[in-house]
């Protein structure tokens, strides 16, 4: 059973032609699909569409083996499909690190006791303890941007949906990134514009182009990499 | 209680605006909260020129005690001054009584001084030990205060918010600004200079409102439901109550010492 199941869907924004038009795509567990295109094709908009943000006009997505339609069935979809949205600042709206990321686990319900765990475990499993209890808006970028991660990860999602995640990141951040990403285990649907990124983490690479995901020609050179 | 230690014990850049390290920024924040509260209170219900100074000779002590740089904050103090400064000139022109001098017909009196005098003190004495309590605190441990004070949400979640965008609003509103100045805007008297201006402002506002949406879909994501939880919880030690009770005591003082000087 696919975690992702997306056909056909259609979406256009108000007074601007369509953005989608019957793309389809299938995420399995394990897979890390790269997503690629120029700028404005809509892949911001696909990934909005997984989590339920936007409705498509037309298609189906479906998400862990049930069609979901309404605003109520994805509910569930967004805490198992994190997604790490392309400015951290739109993410991290808690005074402090500690508080934005127990944000989620408080929303489903944990205690507090039981939020600070998760908290301290995320933290510790990123290496991040050290930014426990800082101010989120003095957060560096490169800080900002693990931190983005830590609040989705600690939903324990199955699937992470990542928008530009090496935007605005110097090399030395980026390292430390694909470090991070690399040794998660969730399936994967990544946003970049970055050839180095996609290739150090894709397993697969889509291409969308006027409003269809296509799989890219094979390389033409035999030495060059797929994804 | 939680074993979420408090923001103002770890270290947070030293540029932080009111980062203090006086014993009175030791004081847990609810109290020094409550303190300056009773304590503007107090000296807006006093009228005798006696308890007047005796407060503002308190609200330098906190002032001293506060480690805050003493020439800013008089700067700021003054700031707040000048707002009230046309007030205080006037008074004594409208309040009728026994007549000091005439200017052009009209006679400024003694009793519209006294009320002009004793509005400044109150008035420098309260923001002073407000500046010195509270002014000390991280805008972000102040919103943490209030929620455990109760203080409605509503009101708490829209201090942190502004806390929160604040800074990244003026970033966007530099960067625009910077980019304007790249291609050779210079502020004039002029239609095109207002024009500009208020495209400015108005990218601006767009650009808000995009954002507040973009942040209200990131905290759908994470399950929103209309409940912003703060996870701070303070504990009072024995020095914030020793504060408390002295400074309690000091505040009846002055009580004391008003009904007595109206009792004459």
């Amino acid at each position: 059973m696919p975690l992702f199941e997306l056909s056909d869907i259609h979406f256009g924004y108000p007074h601007r032609p369509p953005i989608l038009a019957g793309a389809d795509m299938v995420l399995d567990a394990g897979e890390r699909v790269c997503v690629t295109g120029h700028n404005g094709a809509g892949k911001s908009t696909l990934l909005r569409i997984m989590v339920g943000l936007l409705r498509p006009t037309g298609g189906t997505v479906a998400a862990f083996g049930q069609s979901r339609r309404e605003e109520a069935d994805f509910h569930d979809v967004r805490r198992r499909a994190g997604l790490v949205f392309q400015d951290p600042d739109d993410q991290l709206f808690c005074p402090t690190v500690a508080e934005d990321i127990a944000f989620g686990p408080l929303n489903l319900g944990a205690s507090r006791a039981s939020a600070i765990e998760i908290v301290d475990s995320v933290l510790t499993r990123l290496d991040l303890m050290h930014l426990r209890d800082r101010v989120t808006h003095r957060l560096s970028g490169g800080e900002k941007r693990l931190v983005t991660l830590a609040t989705v990860l600690a939903m324990e999602p199955d699937v992470l949906l990542l928008d530009e995640p090496t935007n605005a990141l110097d090399e030395e951040n980026e390292a430390r990134l694909v470090e991070v990403l690399d040794a998660l285990p969730q399936a994967m649907v990544i946003v970049s514009h970055d050839p180095h990124f996609r290739r150090r983490l894709g397993t697969r690479s889509l291409r969308l182009k006027e409003g269809i995901l296509t799989q890219p020609a094979p390389p033409k050179c035999r030495n060059a990499s797929v994804p | 209680m939680s074993g979420i230690p408090t923001i103002t014990g770890t270290a947070l850049p030293s540029n932080a605006p009111g980062h203090q390290t006086g014993w009175l920024a030791q004081l847990d924040p609810r109290a020094r909260i409550l303190c300056a509260v009773g304590f503007a209170v107090t000296v807006v219900t006093c009228d005798s020129f006696g308890t007047l100074v005796a407060a503002v000779a308190i609200a330098l002590a906190l002032l001293v005690a506060s480690r805050l740089p003493p020439r800013q904050t008089l700067r700021r103090m003054v700031a707040m001054d000048s707002f009230i400064l046309f007030m205080l000139i006037l008074l004594p022109f409208t309040v009728p009584g026994e007549p000091i001098l005439t200017i052009w017909g009209i006679s400024a009196s003694w009793e519209g001084l006294a009320q002009a005098t004793r509005i400044a003190l109150k008035a420098n004495a309260v923001i002073l030990a407000l500046m010195a309590l509270v002014g000390t605190m991280e805008p972000v441990v102040l919103g943490h205060a209030l929620h455990s004070l109760r203080v409605p949400a509503g009101l708490v979640h829209l201090l942190m918010f502004t806390v929160r965008y604040i800074e990244v609003l003026r970033q966007e509103y530099m960067r625009l600004r910077l980019a304007m100045k790249a291609r050779g805007f210079r502020p004039s008297t002029c239609w095109h200079t207002y024009r500009s201006v208020g495209y400015l402002l108005g990218m601006m506002l767009v650009r808000s409102v995009e954002r507040s949406e973009r942040i209200m879909d990131a905290m759908k994501c994470r399950g929103f439901t209309g409940h912003i939880p703060l996870m701070k919880r303070f504990c009072l030690s024995q020095n914030d109550i020793v504060f408390a009770a002295l400074f309690s005591l000091l505040i009846v003082t002055l009580l004391v010492g008003e009904a007595l000087h109206a009792a004459v």
